[in-house]
């Protein structure tokens, strides 16, 4: 089972906190900062697990994460994933990522959680693994927003409309945090069928 | 309006969406918190409106603040308001909030019921999937329960997407609601071999999920998986195969045999480095269940060490780590070939990676042995020094203690040498392990007697180097070691060197900064050593000597009865008191030490940790008797409260002095501060304990000096733990020479002796028995009480949720075990207790029902049943087939597909027993089999028990074959029979109806559809409605005409079958009723939705209207004399059925119970619901029976007869 997914970047900041196990919110919070004080100080050429923090679970547990560019990804998982399996699909689900949001980086994250969550959907449920196939998924994900497009409609167009002001007035966004290099791949891995 | 309109959408235009709100949480860095702050008051607004894409946006945008940590719960009831919107958009932002913040005990969960159940009978995937995904974030006990049906029904969805996620689902249902695991255990089997491959991983991930924790109710699904194995080119469902193959093998090794070969195959043709480590992995499970006696798989051991090796010298630190891990493993059974790999493990200590020291550190625990433990230990110590975060020291301390403490020491030749380690360990600061250093040296002190002189010149010389009570201020710090300091000290004391000095030591002032539980440790072992040195003065006479001892004893230990704690105060009070009275009979010169060191002595021995709990009780004493009668039961709950907290008021007033006025409190207080104020030594505020010891008289100030212990001290005095290595050797050395002496001369002696029969030798090697303990060794072991059962059992933990998951899936299922079903109720039903009862009753049911099995066929049954429990054996015991073949063994097949089969019927609300199901459940249940034939016995002892025993029996019971339990065993067996007949059919549904009435409601019947889903179309809006009569009406929901329909509260997806249940009120039942009656649903498929419509006649029999009622033979005898009852009688010709069989027959389809049975005659007795007795005496002759009724009304007796002569015809 995993137990909770936490995607925050280079300062801590929280992108995406999805727990399968109730915590109040002020205990999220700890175990975010707590994981990221733990993640932060390994240097990115040492393994990428962790024996879980004090918050979460206990010895069964452990921090399985994934550092691109701004952007680290952790899982929480225990003993009945494989370690190997795991990080095989944090990469799945990055790259599922730069698909639907063609050359994926931090600020798509920042903008665009609630689609995130939709993605993330499509690929664990209820903190078991639901899909490995990215071509699957990503086809899940395409028809899933064309049925939002086709309700869509009028009602969006108004806001969008809106927004696109909005934008003009505020015209310093920053544009420049890409995520970079998605290619690391682990060598040895091969790919889920 | 609309004006309004138009005000609202422009209004909306200002409303920020999502990505307004992240931009100006980030414009204002400074004041973020009141930002969002005035975002809510925002929101708050939007969510008052009515327009759902406003609310929608604002739960969206406080989907987004939960994740910055902000509590949302106060919009739950508008997050379901989202939820339950009708466009996809707006659902699923509803849902995503949901899975975010609600939870078990949110209140409103409730109310998302039937939202969750509409759209999960949804005709769009995507609003399933959605809602699917949403209920397992949040999914509760309750929703488990009421959704465990139409969540099941999905799992057969013709949608692989909804399929996958139904099954995956169907794990978080069965941890909440574990009922429902048995009845869904067969379909989520059957979805192992779905053809889409993602139903089919998640199928497997949902076993293995449960199969995790209660491995062994899975083991008959081995041969399944092993197919499944052998076939699959998903990795990822092979990783989860191989894991889940690894918790089954410790319970039957023969599984393990047959998987070395497929595995090993594996482990060689994979390319990918997970499946191949999980592999080895299992391997190593399998290796671990073989370990005993078998020797030709060391090539599979050295098969996977050999592997590791590779993983741990790979440049990737992922597989340097699971390499460790798999390793350590391994090292729990095959140590010596783990062993062989000492270098690269000592290697990996060096690492820069904390992980993968950490784990290298777990393998070493494993690989000491007595030659190589100090070598080890030494190399650690090099570490503790070198690490920099306080968690790895930590992490290291207590690995070297772990290591040295295992198996009792076993592998410590030179005590002083690990006691000298412990002292050096004390010099770690800041670590959070200083009670574990503690209790490792008071353990060794304690048991280790040899040792103890040692240890206690180690204590004393900790003691007074102080520099340990410096370190006082952190809880569990490194001062807790000078708790086991003092105790050895003091309790040993006869082996102090210099005791004088030792007490000075722990009488310092600097001793009352340490925490209370030390002191208090202190203290007491002060007056130990104390009473110790006055024996030693007193015996050498030196009298002068031994006051000024009590004279310091005096002096100093008033800090103590000043301390803050009551421990610590209470014993020194105490033994100030006693140290006084001491002094004054040493002025009268009278020798007190003998009887003061009486006071410690007798030696104290380590009690095991379990000692208590493994205490037998004593034969005779049962604890479960009352000592005193509990108070009689007149009293009742309330009053005794109420007593009680009466008489606690009465004893508190009895202890007090008698009352006193409030003139007289007023003048003591007065009197009270008068005396205070002249008193000098009446300290008016509370002072702190510092200040408090300053002003003790007698104890000058001592500053603490803090020291500064960046380098590595050196505790003065203390010798270090490397020069015991060197010492060590050199032992070893000494002994191997003088062994090496002693053989020679042997040897030589030997062939002096007997030179011509001189054998082969092999050279002498030293071997782990060979080094002798430095010292005489001499562990006392823990002591247990006296008859202490040797059984461990394990303290489970009760509230383990996994637990409950742990059933049988193999017995079938029992009709209470059914999963809930949705019902059409009104308001009276809801009421009514009866409802609920029924499962259970009809679990109870069962055991009559057995009993009617022929004996010969049960014969038969069992010897089936045995070669189908077999099948495993049959499996197992086949020799491994080849890896690749896709199908290894037939049996699997057989295997599978029965026990698929039988219990689906049932679940599915089928109730057409098939005899091979009943005989299932008889044959497999073994606690039943006794009871059952004892059952028999008695009842032909007294035929009246028959009555007594027909109780059991429920009055619903549809398939009530119950009362006819005196089968006799050469009868034939009874063919399979069920209450629903066939209501009405067509091309697309088929429709089955029961009808059951209960005693508690004498005007209402409950009719039970099943209705079956015949066609490719997906069918949905199903509506059932029929044409009232007079006397027979429909009862309809609230505010509905008696024209309207009664919506059937599911959907039916193609090839699936529900139940629904409709409640009819009636005024008479002495008549049959007829009512015409429609269902219209619409069926929709790939080219379309058509209307259709499926006309019945709904037939209420008067049978229908009688509930089975037991009756004891006297009060039947008594019913039928009484007179009032009309008689009428029927007979039928042209019978071939036994006469039990045609009992059986009245009994199901009439309800009615056996009272007596002589022969080929019997009595029986039903009641209707409205009360009316009916009796009647079945006579058998040659090929005709006859049947003689008594009612208390005609009419009835009349339509009742009738009906029964068409069911005898059949006969």
């Amino acid at each position: 089972m995993i137990q909770a997914i936490l995607v925050f970047n280079n300062h801590g900041k929280p992108r995406l906190v999805r727990f399968y196990q109730r915590f109040p919110e002020e205990i999220q919070q700890q175990i975010v900062r707590e994981t990221f004080h733990l993640v932060l100080k390994r240097d990115d050429n040492i393994c990428n697990f962790l024996e879980g923090g004090s918050l979460i679970g206990g010895s069964d547990y452990k921090l399985i994460y994934r550092h691109y560019a701004t952007l680290y990804f952790v899982f929480c998982v225990d003993s009945s994933e494989s370690e190997l399996g795991i990080l095989d699909l944090i990469q799945v689900f990055v790259e599922t990522l730069d698909k639907c949001f063609e050359n994926v980086c931090e600020l798509d994250l920042i903008f665009h959680m609630d689609k995130v969550h939709y993605i993330l959907q499509e690929v664990v449920m209820g903190g078991m693994v639901l899909e490995t196939n990215m071509n699957e998924i990503v086809a899940q994900i395409e028809a899933q927003n064309r049925l939002e497009k086709s309700e869509g409609g009028l009602s969006a167009a108004p806001a969008r409309a809106v927004s696109a002001v909005k934008n003009i007035n505020l015209p310093e966004i920053p544009r420049n945090i890409n995520l970079g290099d998605l290619n690391i791949k682990v060598p040895n891995l091969s790919q889920f069928v | 309006m609309a004006l309004k309109m138009v005000k609202g959408s422009i209004d909306r235009m200002f409303d920020k969406n999502l990505q307004d709100l992240v931009r100006g949480i980030r414009n204002h860095k400074e004041d973020e918190a009141k930002y969002i702050s005035q975002c809510i008051d925002e929101i708050k607004q939007e969510l008052k409106q009515d327009n759902i894409a406003v609310k929608a946006n604002a739960v969206c945008k406080l989907t987004y603040l939960q994740m910055l940590g902000y509590d949302i719960s106060w919009a739950a009831f508008n997050i379901i308001e989202v939820m339950s919107a009708s466009k996809f958009t707006f659902k699923r932002i509803g849902y995503l909030a949901a899975s975010q913040c609600f939870h078990e005990g949110t209140d409103v969960i409730m109310l998302t019921t039937n939202q969750i159940r509409k759209d999960l009978s949804s005709p769009s995937q995507y609003d399933t999937g959605v809602a699917l995904t949403g209920l397992s974030c949040f999914v509760t006990s309750d929703l488990a329960r009421d959704l465990a049906n139409d969540i099941m029904t999905l799992m057969s969805h013709t949608k692989p997407y909804i399929r996958k996620k139904a099954v995956l689902i169907m794990y978080k249902v069965f941890l909440k609601y574990p009922e429902s695991l048995r009845p869904a255990f067969p379909r989520l089997k059957e979805k192992l071999e779905d053809p889409d491959p993602g139903v089919q991983s998640a199928a497997v991930n949902v076993i293995c999920e449960l199969a995790r924790r209660n491995p062994k109710n899975y083991l008959s699904l081995a041969p399944l998986f092993f197919k499944l194995m052998t076939c699959s080119t998903n990795n990822w469902v092979l990783i989860k195969i191989i894991k889940l193959f690894g918790a089954l093998t410790p319970l039957e090794p023969r599984l393990g045999k047959k998987l070395i070969e497929p595995l090993t195959n594996l482990i060689h043709s994979t390319s990918a480095m997970s499946l191949l480590y999980e592999c080895v992995n299992t391997v190593i499970a399998v290796l671990i269940s073989l370990s005993s006696g078998m020797p030709n798989h060391s090539a599979s051991i050295q098969l996977c060490v050999q592997k590791l090796r590779i993983l741990i010298e790979d440049s990737d630190q992922n597989l340097k780590y699971l390499g460790l891990l798999a390793m350590s493993k391994i090292l729990r059974t095959h140590p010596k070939s783990v062993q062989a790999h000492k270098d690269l493990i000592l290697q990996c200590l060096d690492d820069k990676d904390e992980s993968i020291r950490l784990r290298a550190l777990d393998l070493l625990y494993g690989m000491v042995s007595k030659k190589n433990l100090m070598e080890i230990v030494k190399k650690l110590m090099t570490h503790v020094d070198k690490a920099e975060g306080t968690t790895y020291r930590d992490e290291l301390l207590t690995k070297i203690i772990d290591i040295c403490s295992q198996s009792n020491y076993q592998y410590i030749t030179n005590f002083e040498w690990y006691i000298s380690i412990l002292v050096e360990l004390t010099r770690l600061e800041g670590t959070r392990h200083g009670h574990l250093i503690a209790a490792q040296m008071l353990d060794v002190a304690i048991r280790v007697k040899a040792i103890r002189k040692f240890a206690v010149s180690q204590m004393s010389a900790l003691l007074d180097s102080g520099h340990l009570v410096a370190s006082s201020t952190q809880r569990n710090g490194i001062c807790e070691v000078l708790y086991a300091a003092a105790w050895i000290c003091g309790e040993f004391s006869e082996h102090l060197q210099e005791p004088h000095q030792t007490l000075e030591a722990m009488l310092r002032p600097k001793v009352t900064t340490l925490p209370g539980h030390i002191q208090a440790v202190y203290v007491q072992n002060v007056v130990k050593l104390y009473a110790s040195i006055l024996l030693q003065k007193e015996q050498a006479g030196e009298t002068e000597a031994a006051q000024e001892v009590t004279q310091v004893m005096v002096e100093r230990l008033p800090q103590f009865v000043q301390s803050a704690d009551l421990e610590v105060q209470e014993r020194a009070s105490c033994i100030l008191q006693l140290v006084k009275h001491v002094q004054k009979l040493q002025a009268k010169a009278v020798p007190v030490a003998e009887e003061l060191s009486a006071l410690f002595a007798g030696e104290l021995n380590p009690v095991a940790p379990k000692a208590q709990k493994k205490v037998p009780v004593p034969e005779g004493l049962d604890l479960d008797t009352w000592i005193n009668e509990p108070p009689s039961d007149s009293e009742s709950e309330d009053e005794k409260s109420k007593t009680i907290f009466r008489e606690e008021e009465q004893k508190h007033t009895q202890h007090r002095q008698p009352e006193v006025d409030e003139a007289e409190l007023a003048r003591r207080r007065e009197a009270r501060k008068q005396e205070q104020a002249n008193n000098p030594f009446y300290i008016k505020s509370s002072p702190s304990p510092q200040k408090r010891y300053q002003d003790a008289p007698g104890v000058e100030h001592i500053p603490v000096v803090q020291i500064d212990l960046s380098v590595p001290l050196k505790v003065p005095g203390l010798p270090t733990s490397d020069q015991y290595v060197k010492l060590e050797e050199e032992r070893r050395h000494q002994q191997r020479l003088e062994k090496d002496k002693k053989k020679k001369r042997k040897r030589e002696r030997e062939r002096e002796k007997k030179g011509k029969h001189r054998r082969q030798r092999s050279l002498p090697t030293e071997s782990e028995e060979d080094i002798a303990p430095a010292q005489q060794v001499d562990i006392v072991t823990e002591e247990m009480p006296e008859n202490a059962l040797p059984s461990d059992e394990d303290d489970k933990d009760p509230n383990d949720p996994y637990r409950a998951l742990d059933v049988d899936l193999d017995r079938p299922l029992a009709d209470s075990e059914k999963l809930p079903v949705q019902k059409h109720r009104n308001a009276e039903t809801s009421k009514s207790p009866q409802k609920e009862d029924v499962p259970l009753v009809e679990k109870k049911s069962k055991k009559p029902k057995k009993k009617e099995k022929k004996h010969r066929e049960r014969e038969k049954e069992r010897e089936k049943e045995e070669q189908r429990g077999e099948d495993l054996d049959f499996w197992l015991s086949t020799t491994p087939p080849p890896a690749a073949a896709p199908a290894p063994v037939p049996s699997v097949e057989e295997l599978g597909t029965n026990a698929i089969t039988a219990p689906k019927d049932e679940c599915e609300g089928h109730r057409t027993e098939k005899p091979e199901d009943q005989d299932d459940d008889a044959e497999r249940d073994p606690e039943r089999k006794p009871s059952r034939h004892k059952k028999q016995h008695r009842k032909e002892k007294a035929g009246r028990s028959k009555g007594k025993k027909a109780k059991q029996q429920p009055p619903t019971c549809a398939e009530a074959a119950g009362p006819v339990e005196n089968g006799a065993a050469e009868e034939e067996p009874l063919p399979p029979m069920s209450s629903y007949c066939l209501l009405a059919e067509n091309a697309y549904i088929k429709m089955t109806y029961d009808i059951q009435a209960s005693l508690q409601k004498e005007s209402q019947v409950t009719v039970s559809i099943i209705l079956e889903n015949q066609s490719s179309s997906f069918l949905k809006n199903m509506e059932l409605n029929v044409l009232d009569s007079l006397n027979t009406k429909m009862a309809r929901p609230e505010g509905s005409s008696v024209h309207d329909g009664v919506p059937v509260p599911f959907q039916l997806p193609p090839g699936v079958s529900n139940e629904a249940q409709f409640v009819f009120t009636i005024q008479s039942i002495v008549m049959a009723q007829k009512l015409k009656g429609t269902l219209s649903f619409i069926a929709k498929d790939a080219e379309g939705a058509t209307h259709e419509k499926l006309d019945f006649r709904l037939h209420f029999s008067c049978s229908a209207y009688l509930v089975t009622t037991p009756c004891y033979s006297d009060a039947f005898a008594k019913l039928l004399e009484s007179g009032d009852l009309s008689m009428s009688s029927i007979k039928v010709d042209g019978i071939s059925m036994s006469f039990q069989n045609l009992l059986a027959k009245i009994c199901f389809h009439h309800h009615f119970s056996v009272v007596e049975r002589v022969d080929s005659c019997a009595s029986m007795y039903s009641r209707s619901i409205q009360g009316h007795h009916v009796c009647l005496l079945v006579k058998k002759g040659e090929k005709s029976v006859s049947v003689d009724g008594k009612c208390s009304d005609s009419t009835l007796l009349g339509n009742l007869l009738e009906e029964m002569q068409v069911t005898l015809a059949q006969c």
